[in-house]
């Protein structure tokens, strides 16, 4: 990684509330942002801004084609086979809801099963949740083992022709694991079910190529991967999105509309009802650019082995534990320390300058399996270098030392 | 602001070494409150006699504030009556959050939390503990309800 990229993003220049440079460790929750993506959002506005797809004039037109553009962008980005197989959404969870709904309310009855797995976040749960509420189908787990990976045996074993769905996540956002989605895709298709893959935490981070995957939906938010907050993408395999009902109605995703009735725009159309989140979709093409002028493959390599050197770091501390996979692990590394409460860590660090993220990180189920109330999470990017793991263990090391166990003193009545 | 103003020996001695841990047997008064940001899991439980707190206990998980912060609770309101608990979680709820005034004698170890209010996303942690003492309280099934004292 070239050594200069932070100058890429203007926050680490104009951060001052502490008189400390900003060591920026919560990537896995949103990332900073490149000059090139604000300046695209701000250059839309002041220059494109009108609405898409239904004016009769050239602004609008300019507009149209700067939104769809980003669509392109998106479908280069994941290899996906052709532009209209990208819906926009507000985010993954916003995308994994469209499935949940869109697809699941409509193919799932009583008795059926979606395979999930151990460690999910709450965005590919709880949609499942209320839509086996109302479908009465069963959810079923695969399970993780001791090094924090999935047990394909245990997706083996529960898969069967009562299978509709597998749903997993490609990245695990707490433990950094990559999921063997390939497989799991496989398999899933093997037994007859659709095979979704939450990319929240991987499209930002790897190469990804869902045909290669192939799976029938890949979910992903944009201000995890450089762009702006409130757009994200759902790719769907497009026969699939042309059998599917609208998630949502209104204006946009329509063909007719009569007093009692209506019928429904092409695909990705009649999944974007209202006006879009264009300026969204703007920031979003500047950050796949931003993403692929870097090299997807160099942000891989950066981050894995910034991840294997903060876990080796921080396991050299007492009382340091670590929740990654030997071999399968990313940028994400999640640690709990002895005596010494994440949310507290997290205050510690902060008055160093360092942030990371405390708590259940959206997963507490996973957070049970792993028999904790929840951890500390340093999430590396491509601003990130050892230098900011030097920082973050010396300053672990202050407030271990402030939390050293103490005998039981008379400050107290 | 320093770290030392909010993490006081005597927060990291009540955390360390949490006074009324546990709970009562057979409580007039309890409550289970969580921090679903931060996971903080905090039961409270008392013991009402002629009128006044005749014990109070808490247990539960989570970060030093709010672990320190409803032991040096159950410290304070033994021995007050309900109104008079109420009130002082309300003098609590304005130190912490750095309305001006004096807080003096009448508020114990809790003073040791005043350092609070210049670490806004840590209030949610030292209240934790008096909101749930207040919803033990304002449970319609008033004092002691059987399951909850299995």
């Amino acid at each position: 990684m070239r050594s200069d990229i932070k100058n890429d993003f203007p926050i680490f220049a104009n951060w001052r509330e502490k008189g400390k440079p900003l060591i920026y460790l919560d990537s896995a929750a949103t990332t900073q942002k490149p000059a090139r993506v604000i300046d695209a959002v701000s250059e839309y506005y002041s220059r494109y801004n009108a609405n898409v797809h239904r004016g009769t004039y050239e602004l609008s037109q300019l507009a149209t084609d700067l939104y769809e553009n980003s669509r392109t962008a998106v479908a280069r980005f994941i290899n996906a086979e052709r532009a209209e197989s990208i819906v926009f959404t507000r985010n993954a969870t916003e995308s994994l809801n469209l499935i949940a709904y869109a697809w699941g309310l409509n193919n799932l009855k009583k008795g059926d099963e979606v395979i999930l797995s151990d460690m999910e976040h709450h965005s590919n749960l709880v949609p499942w949740h209320i839509i086996s509420r109302h479908t009465g189908a069963v959810l079923k787990f695969i399970r993780m083992n001791s090094d924090f990976q999935l047990d394909l045996q245990s997706l083996k074993d529960n898969i069967g022709p009562r299978t509709k769905v597998v749903s997993v996540v490609h990245v695990s956002n707490v433990l950094g694991t990559i999921n063997p989605v390939k497989e799991i895709c496989r398999l899933a298709h093997e037994a007859g079910a659709i095979a979704i893959v939450d990319g929240a935490q991987s499209a930002p981070h790897m190469p990804v190529d869902v045909r290669e995957i192939g799976c029938d939906f890949y979910a992903l938010s944009g201000h995890k991967m450089c762009g702006p907050t409130g757009i994200g993408a759902l790719y769907a395999r497009y026969e699939l999105l042309e059998r599917m009902e609208p998630f949502l109605g209104g204006g946009e995703m329509i063909n007719e509309v009569f007093p009692t009735t209506s019928n429904y725009a092409k695909p990705p159309y009649k999944f974007e009802a209202g006006t879009p989140n264009i300026a969204g979709a703007v920031g979003l093409k500047a950050a796949v650019e931003y993403l692929e002028a870097v090299g997807l493959k160099e942000v891989e390599e950066h981050e894995i082995a910034l991840g294997d050197y903060a876990a080796r770091r921080l396991a050299e501390i007492e009382g340091v534990r670590i929740f990654r996979p030997k071999t399968t692990g990313t940028g994400v590394v999640s640690f709990t320390v002895e005596n010494v409460h994440p949310h507290d860590i997290s205050t510690i660090l902060d008055s160093e300058g360092v942030a990371i993220r405390a708590g259940h990180h959206c997963a507490q189920p996973l957070m049970r399996k792993l028999q904790v109330q929840s951890t500390a999470r340093a999430s590396f990017y491509i601003y990130n270098d050892k230098s900011d793991v030097e920082v973050l263990a010396s300053a672990l090391e202050k407030g271990i030392a402030l939390f050293r166990p103490r005998k039981k003193a008379d400050v107290t009545k | 602001m320093s770290l030392n103003d909010l993490f006081t020996e005597i927060i990291l001695d009540h955390y360390q070494h949490p006074h009324n841990h546990g709970l009562i047997p057979n409580p007039t008064y309890s409550s289970r409150g969580f921090n679903e940001s931060c996971g903080d899991d905090v039961q409270v439980s008392v013991l009402i006699k002629n009128g006044i707190i005749a014990d109070a206990r808490f247990s539960g998980a989570g970060c030093s504030i709010s672990q320190a912060s409803a032991s040096i609770m159950t410290d304070l309101v033994k021995g007050k009556s309900i109104e008079e608990a109420k009130k002082l979680a309300s003098r609590f709820y304005d130190m912490v959050k750095g309305t001006e005034g004096e807080y003096g004698e009448e508020m114990g170890d809790a003073i040791s939390l005043q350092g609070v209010a210049k670490f806004p996303v840590r209030v949610k942690c030292a209240t934790l503990g008096w909101h749930t003492l207040e919803e033990a309280f304002a449970k319609n099934d008033g004092p002691n309800s059987s399951e909850e004292t299995k």
